[in-house]
């Protein structure tokens, strides 16, 4: 009995206590060293080796901690120099030439040269030194046709030919090949650090970056610090960058709100009015290199006709849903690729909402009574639909008034992905957040016949041997006007055979405290914050 | 007592069998196999064969069972897909942070359910009881979620008298040496982190604690008001023992069985309220982890964290009925 009663006595004590401290500690009682920015974010990173992941959060971490040979402009998709200062390209497309940047160090000391951007590509290319079994180069094999060895493998080699010259040789001229290399995957890894321990450089990354990784509090935050030794003169400007992650997107609005946070990514749409109405915080809008569409699945009745397809593209109300779901911050999407990508379409003005047409449209079809499908509808949010399910109730009550009745159907995220890219809906939503801001990279991932192979991304099936041939040669094509010219046509042949509705292109909001300075949101989704500063 | 102790701890053995079991074909239920999870659906076949091969996936089941409880009892509990870590490694700290969060919704819930609740049963159909009897009515209603986002948005947002996530301040560049921060604090004995520490607890603490406290609460009077009826009670009385003496000593030691059972079985609950919390709250505790796992269908995590979940929760339970026998003199479980 006495035990208890001191138990009881000391947890009151406790609680006693922890209120007086609370009470008395008002603000926060941390101490400022230097200029330190919080970014808020959704989720936390899954490894800090930009080679070995695909998701963007990993990428916002190692977007300030690496740098590649090239890089993209702050604001767009146009290739810059990085760590390379500049490149030829041989005649027949085949071999680049790459000068590189003096005098650069990785952050633990190792010096950058030639020798060390050989090495990484080696590594990638031979799938050398991964941390774990079912670890791969998942991007390198992607974006360059496999790994050694590979039929499709586009790198031939890669040497240095003396200390600040590297060569590359391909296999094929490779269109897309300056703007993959700029992709944040391909930041360079100091080879000492790699070499030293392959398992612990995917949680201590090595790089070049503005800021040298610091800790890893894991499901919680990753803290990186100023790099006194950076290339770039006069960067970074902040002491310290903390990436929280905070779950919940009215969370972290809140955190944003009492200050807790400097930066808060992934704002709702909902939310972008309160934002914007307080002077104490600043809305930015991410510009857009998503698209978010309605995919007719053509291996199915009644979708084979292209009649019901075009049909169903005059039965949607595209500024309706602007209005209703993105908070006005997105536009109505004409091509399978939004406008911040070159060479995009200008010209095609996509199917104008109009009810009368789409019934004609299937009554030509020999659909006067309409019929019956199903409606997949994500269940999760994606930066290019805030909400798939109200989402397709809207366009369920349009298509409804043409006769087309919907069953809305929508599993679980994995599930939903996993049915989709095996071709087991009728129609569903889905999108498409661009990699590298080149047309390919939408154009022919998301509607080529190749990849209407299960498990497929082009989940319309739509297979076009006109259009599979025009894209082949845009991606063999080096000369940017010429495979420019391809695109556009491209997108006539897409528009006129309607394997989907294009939805819109979304404008990812972020907020900020007014105090930030000098952000500027990226349309990859993962921002340098180099030139980033906290005012007064 | 000691052989009661032993007899139940015997008694688990069956009981985690039975969880390994179960948890085990977590991973051998999933269409294509562990290898198809492991490699991911854009997998060759000729890759899973490997794989398969190279992990032993075409033993016996029998076979691969044991071997995996030989590596459970090495305390090897695989590795996660997502991050290629060791899920021990990994789930320490997530662990440490329930368990932080855990303690004090508890002690919130035990100090005030069990105070709230002597106080009805003491000044019984009074206005402090029906006061007492609504507060703990509200308190079982209130869904955790919506009281986590209230408290953030009247203590956080407009009062901002209190951070409304994590652990402790970022900006102090905390280092953990246990992970449990609270303790952390204390052995270093740097008070601003303290301060810090407890200020991140209280708001999680309390959305965490409020349906367990209600629930002590009610549990409580009633158990006490029995007991305040009975002779030994009145006999205390009108010897002239204070009040303070016969509420405190005399009844709630006899009150105190039913409490204990409600604690244990609260304390279960708790895990399960934790995840809700600490999603509201950006906690980094194992409820987020299981969380996060089953969204990236990391199956070997979800599979050790439901084993992990599972044991403590056994365990809480032993613990319980452990106490009994420990708070009532008259459970003598050795005989029989």
């Amino acid at each position: 009995m006495k035990k208890q009663k001191c138990w009881m006595l000391s947890l009151a004590v406790l609680l006693v206590c922890s209120s007086v401290l609370v009470a008395c500690g008002g603000g926060s009682g941390a101490d400022h060293n230097g200029k330190t920015l919080i970014y808020g974010r959704g989720a936390d990173s899954t490894m800090l080796d930009p080679s070995l992941v695909t998701d963007g959060e990993s990428f916002i971490v190692t977007e300030n901690v690496f740098n590649g040979l090239l890089g993209f402009e702050k604001d767009s998709m146009e290739v810059v120099p990085a760590l390379a200062e500049s490149w030829e390209e041989s005649d027949d497309g085949k071999t680049w030439t790459f000068q590189l940047r003096e005098g650069v160090k990785f952050h633990d000391g190792t010096d950058f040269n030639a020798d060390a951007v050989v090495f990484n590509f080696e590594r990638w290319a031979k799938q050398e030194l991964l941390p774990t079994e079912k670890d791969a180069y998942i991007y390198y094999g992607s974006m360059f046709g496999g790994y050694e060895g590979d039929e499709g493998h586009i790198i031939e080699s890669v040497t240095a030919l003396d200390e600040t010259t590297v060569q590359f040789k391909l296999k094929e001229p490779q269109g897309p090949f300056l703007a993959n290399l700029a992709m944040s995957p391909f930041g360079l890894a100091s080879p000492t650090a790699v070499k030293g321990d392959p398992k612990k450089f995917a949680e201590n990354p090595v790089g070049t970056g503005p800021f040298k990784f610091e800790s890893w509090k894991k499901g919680d935050t990753i803290t990186v610090v100023k790099n006194e030794d950076y290339w770039e003169e006069g960067l970074p400007k902040l002491d310290k960058v903390i990436f929280q992650s905070i779950p919940d997107n009215s969370a972290r609005l809140t955190a944003l709100q009492s200050g807790d946070i400097d930066i808060m990514d992934g704002l709702n749409p909902d939310d972008s009015e309160t934002v914007s109405a307080n002077d104490q915080f600043q809305l930015y809008e991410r510009p857009p290199m998503n698209v978010g569409y309605l995919a007719f699945n053509v291996e199915k009745e009644p979708f084979k006709d292209r009649k019901v397809r075009q049909a169903l593209n005059h039965a949607v109300n595209k500024e309706g849903l602007i209005k209703s779901f993105y908070g006005g911050k997105a536009e109505p999407a004409t091509n399978p690729m939004p406008p911040s990508i070159w060479g995009f379409n200008q010209d095609i003005e996509g199917y104008e909402y109009d009810l009368e047409k789409a019934k004609e449209l299937l009554e030509e079809a020999g659909y006067k009574d309409g019929f019956e499908v199903e409606f997949h509808a994500m269940p999760a949010p994606r930066p290019y639909m805030p909400d798939g399910r109200k989402i397709a109730e809207y366009i369920q009550a349009d298509f409804e008034k043409i006769g087309v009745k919907t069953k809305i159907v929508s599993p679980e995220w994995t599930t939903y992905l996993e049915e989709t890219n095996q071709g087991k809906h009728d129609m569903a939503l889905l999108g498409w957040t661009g990699d590298n801001g080149d047309p390919d990279n939408f154009l022919y991932v998301l509607l080529d016949k190749d990849n209407a192979r299960k498990p497929a991304n082009n989940i319309a099936f739509y297979k076009s041997d006109k259009l599979h041939d025009i894209l082949i040669k845009a991606q063999r094509e080096t000369d940017q006007d010429k495979r420019s010219e391809l695109y556009q046509e491209a997108q006539e042949i897409i528009n006129n055979d309607a394997p989907w509705v294009p939805l819109v292109y979304a404008n990812p909001t972020l907020a900020a405290q007014s105090n930030v300075e000098g952000f500027t949101p990226h349309p990859k989704g993962s921002d340098k914050l180099k030139e980033v500063d906290i005012g007064q | 007592m000691i052989a009661y102790t032993i007899r139940r701890l015997l008694m688990l053995i069956p009981v985690l069998i039975g969880m390994s079991i179960i948890t085990f074909s977590i991973v051998h239920a999933i269409p294509g196999g562990p290898a198809q999870a492991i490699l991911g659906e854009r997998a060759t076949p000729e890759a899973i064969a490997q794989l398969n091969e190279k992990m032993g996936l075409n033993d016996p089941l029998t076979i691969q069972y044991f071997r995996y409880v030989g590596n459970l009892l090495q305390g090897d509990f695989g590795t996660s897909l997502k991050t290629g870590r060791p899920i021990v490694e990994e789930m320490g700290p997530y662990l440490a942070a329930t368990f932080e969060l855990a303690f004090f919704a508890m002690a919130f819930a035990i100090f005030f359910g069990v105070n709230l609740g002597i106080l009805s049963a003491w000044r019984h159909n009074s206005v402090i009881d029906y006061t007492g009897m609504i507060i703990a009515l509200v308190g079982v209603s209130m869904p955790i979620f919506w009281l986590g986002l209230m408290e953030q948005w009247i203590f956080a947002q407009e009062l901002g008298w209190l951070p409304s996530n994590g652990r402790i301040d970022p900006r102090m560049g905390f280092e953990s040496i246990t992970n449990f921060y609270f303790l952390d604090a204390l052995l270093r004995g740097d008070f601003v982190a303290l301060q810090e520490v407890l200020s991140h607890l209280l708001l999680p603490a309390i959305a965490l604690g409020t349906i367990p406290l209600a629930i002590i609460a009610r549990m409580t009077r009633s158990s006490m008001l029995e007991v305040m009826g009975s002779d030994y009670i009145r006999t205390a009385r009108a010897k002239g023992v204070s009040e303070g003496i016969v509420v405190y000593k005399h009844a709630l030691k006899n009150a105190f069985i039913p409490i204990v059972t409600v604690f244990g079985l609260q304390m279960g609950m708790l895990l399960g309220g934790a995840v809700l919390t600490e999603t509201i709250f950006s906690w980094p505790g194992v409820g987020r982890y299981l969380y996060d796992a089953i969204n990236a269908r990391d199956y070997p995590v979800i599979q050790s964290g439901i084993l992990v979940v599972a044991t403590i929760f056994v365990l809480i339970n032993l613990i319980v009925d452990l106490l009994y026998a420990y708070i009532d003199p008259r459970i003598h479980y050795g005989k029989e």
